[in-house]
């Protein structure tokens, strides 16, 4: 049966970190990005499409990724999905972003 | 769509292996329970993941496992509950 790379439940994990830590300006950012597009009654999207685009990363990235980077990674492909941004308006203003210092 | 299943009822997850998206925990596929509680109905997470409107709306069920049904081996005083949709079960009798 194939597992799903968020699907860890009874998997070998290693001790949890429970250690508290405050979220970052871009952890903030990404939070409030999700929170508008997947409102319940203006959003594009629902959590569950989220959640979708999140188990849909490869299993590298996945893996690699901090929680609000797979978020962010999320929005992104569910923004151009609903037509919301096409990827040469993102691809574009990110290059534009990319020369800032 | 009316509940299938009310609480009492012994029934075992679907061992579907699906490649989309899904709620039904991979390490509980197969597995044997009990209802414990019936939610309601509420559209379909599977259809909603890809911008459909998830109808049929789905019962969910609050379900326990018995530890040993899971994993194999006896925990004291511990059960383990996950809330599953309707079409992820079927009736064991």
């Amino acid at each position: 049966m194939t597992r799903a790379v968020h699907d860890l439940g009874g998997q070998p994990a290693g001790p949890l970190d429970l250690v508290e830590h405050d979220r970052t300006f871009f952890d903030q950012r990404v939070d409030a990005m999700m929170r508008l597009l997947a409102h319940p009654e203006q959003g594009h999207y629902t959590v569950d499409a989220m959640r979708r685009a999140i188990e849909s990363l490869p299993r590298d990235e996945y893996d690699g990724l901090g929680y609000y980077e797979r978020w962010a990674r999320a929005i992104r492909q569910l923004v151009v999905e609903k037509g919301l941004l096409s990827e040469d308006e993102l691809n574009r203003k990110l290059a534009v972003l990319a020369r800032e210092p | 769509m009316t509940p299938s299943f009310a609480p009492g009822d012994q029934v075992k997850v679907r061992a579907a292996d699906v490649t989309t998206h899904c709620r039904t925990p991979h390490y509980l596929r197969g597995k044997r329970g009990v209802v414990a509680r019936v939610f309601g109905a509420f559209p379909n997470p599977e259809q909603l993941a890809y911008h459909r409107p998830g109808v049929p709306y789905q019962p969910l069920y609050q379900i326990e496992f018995d530890f040993r049904e899971v994993w194999g081996r006896a925990e004291a005083n511990t059960v383990i509950t996950a809330d599953i949709y309707q079409h992820w079960l079927e009736r064991d009798a």
